[in-house]
């Protein structure tokens, strides 16, 4: 039987709260708990120095607490070793790495990359670059009309046999989960290199890559309660031992000389330069908190928060919800209210203290794709209580009374 | 912490006037062979404004916008076409932020601001050629 999470003491370890906000942003980023603060302000007030480099005893524990962050991050995804796990600012540079680094070697001219419809912006814009520069194709996999993948055209284009196919685990703006495993399979199986891009994936559920079976999968720290800047590609080892590295210079290297450069083994060669030390060891201190809440219980605890969000704003006259049933989603909720734009919408959210998004979410085909120009989200976290549900929905009103 | 208003009318930021302008916008539509049409949207958030300009000796005879968004983008449209119909053209172009501001008589916070100036930039832009991005301009 899964735990379940107890969320009133988990909120009192979130300062934030006691400013009296309803946090429905958490797609967007997390908050952090004191545990990750703490951490990092250890690091500044203990042992603040550069690590990898320095022969003293306080960069000697920089390093160590720097470096506990990969195996942890390798135990909470199931990556067979920390070589596989580099440090990233986030999914972004993580996408912009293997699109560089893997890309640039390996796509050609005439080649097919397939995305969907869901993608986040960051994994559409560095394939387009990529394409362009080799003219390659890119195709997107469309969405039936509960905003999930419409899994016929996926095989349809890996007939065409893809050189890389790159999906989001779980939709940033729908919430949609998408059936990983099987099109991570489908995807092997007809030859494709695959990029899984987790942002909205890790935090919200076990992820086991091995499982999963992927090339690449693509995470950011500050959407799973850790902070902004320290973020996760995991590689499979063969692959990464044969890219390029990204960015370039010191750290990242075995040996320069004026006749060339020999680069640092894996994970080191793709970490040029002084790192996000504090900020790596908060990320540290965050897996550990989801750690010891459990994922299955994280995933449990957001399901039941959707399906009462859903089941709420689904009671709201004039509202319409877009994407899957709740037991299809993860914690995000897109809806529009007619006749109020959503920027106005999160104005009036706002003077109650309710941080809801409204916008494209960096899903600007997808939004095409549905006919909008903007809706207002609510996403959700293992902090989420139905108290803020509730104060969205009194948000609401309030806007259908101003608006009327 | 919250700041409700007893009725829509005495909203503080969604003023009457406001809210009339959005839900019954002036100058609405498209003009037929327009001397001037310029559109601008805001990447930000989606919304969209384009104005259609019919100048006769030097002079704004006739203008129309179209667009979608939010009640502070259209409203500023709105009133903005309402301030430029007959408005000699060299007038219009000492148009500026302050003045539309003005004309909405509403606080706004810095996540609305471009929103209140999109159509200042399709006026700047399109009537006159001014190149964008100059919302921080006088």
């Amino acid at each position: 039987m899964i735990k379940t999470l107890d969320v009133e003491t988990i909120r009192k370890d979130f300062p934030i709260f006691k400013t009296g906000i309803a946090y429905l942003d958490s797609a967007n980023t997390s908050q952090r708990p004191r545990q990750v603060t703490a951490a990092m302000v250890e690091y500044f007030e203990k042992f603040n120095s550069n690590v990898h480099r320095a022969a003293y005893r306080i960069a000697e524990e920089a390093t160590v607490r720097y470096e506990a962050t990969r195996e942890k991050v390798r135990d909470l995804i199931n990556a067979a070793s920390t070589k596989e796990i580099i440090y990233t600012r986030g999914t972004t540079e993580a996408i912009n790495l293997v699109a560089y680094s893997w890309g640039r070697k390996h796509i050609k001219h005439g080649d097919l990359i397939v995305l969907t419809l869901l993608e986040h912006h960051s994994n559409i814009v560095p394939w387009q670059i990529l394409a362009a520069e080799k003219g390659a194709t890119i195709e997107y996999v469309d969405i039936d009309e509960r905003g999930e993948l419409r899994l016929d055209q996926f095989q349809k284009l890996l007939e065409h046999s893809p050189k890389l196919v790159a999906f989001g685990q779980v939709s940033n703006a729908l919430g949609t989960i998408n059936p990983a495993q099987e099109m991570v399979a489908a995807a092997k199986a007809a030859g494709a290199t695959v990029l899984v891009d987790g942002a909205q994936g890790a935090p919200h559920q076990g992820v086991d890559v091995r499982a999963l079976g992927c090339d690449f999968y693509a995470f950011s720290g500050h959407k799973m309660l850790g902070p902004t800047g320290a973020g996760i590609l995991y590689g499979r080892r063969e692959l990464l031992e044969a890219m390029d590295p990204f960015m370039s210079g010191g750290d990242m290297i075995k040996a320069v000389r004026i006749e060339g450069t020999t680069y640092h083994e894996l994970p080191w060669k793709f970490e040029a330069g002084t790192q996000a030390i504090a900020e790596v060891i908060g990320l540290g201190a965050a897996v550990d908190y989801l750690s010891a809440l459990g994922m299955d219980a994280v995933r449990a605890h957001e399901r039941e928060i959707t399906e009462y969000a859903y089941e709420a704003l689904s009671d709201v006259e004039g509202l319409t919800l877009y994407g899957p049933p709740p037991s299809r989603r993860a914690g995000v909720i897109s809806f529009s209210i007619e006749g109020i734009h959503p920027h106005d919408l999160a104005t009036i959210a706002d003077r109650d203290q309710v941080c809801l998004r409204a916008g494209h979410h960096c899903a600007m085909p997808l939004m095409t794709r549905l006919g909008v120009a903007a809706t207002a989200r609510a996403s959700f976290y293992v902090y989420t209580q139905k108290d803020e549900v509730d104060r969205l929905v009194g948000s609401i009103k309030e806007a259908q009374r101003i608006f009327k | 912490m919250s700041t409700r208003a007893g009725t829509a009318a005495d909203d503080q930021f969604y003023r009457e006037y406001i809210l009339d302008h959005y839900k019954n916008p002036r100058n609405f539509g498209r003009l037929e062979n327009p001397d001037i049409s310029h559109e601008e949207d805001n990447p930000l958030c989606g919304d969209v404004i384009g104005m259609d300009f019919r100048v006769k000796d030097g002079v704004i005879e006739d203008i129309r916008f179209h667009g979608r968004g939010c009640a502070i983008s259209q409203a500023s449209a709105s009133l903005l076409t309402e301030r430029l119909k007959g408005l000699p053209l060299e007038d219009a172009k000492k148009i500026g932020k302050a003045d539309v501001l003005g004309e909405l008589g509403i606080d706004i916070s810095p996540a609305r601001i471009k929103c209140a100036l999109l159509s200042l930039k399709v006026l700047k832009v399109g009537a006159y050629g001014l190149a964008g991005n100059d919302e921080d301009e006088e």
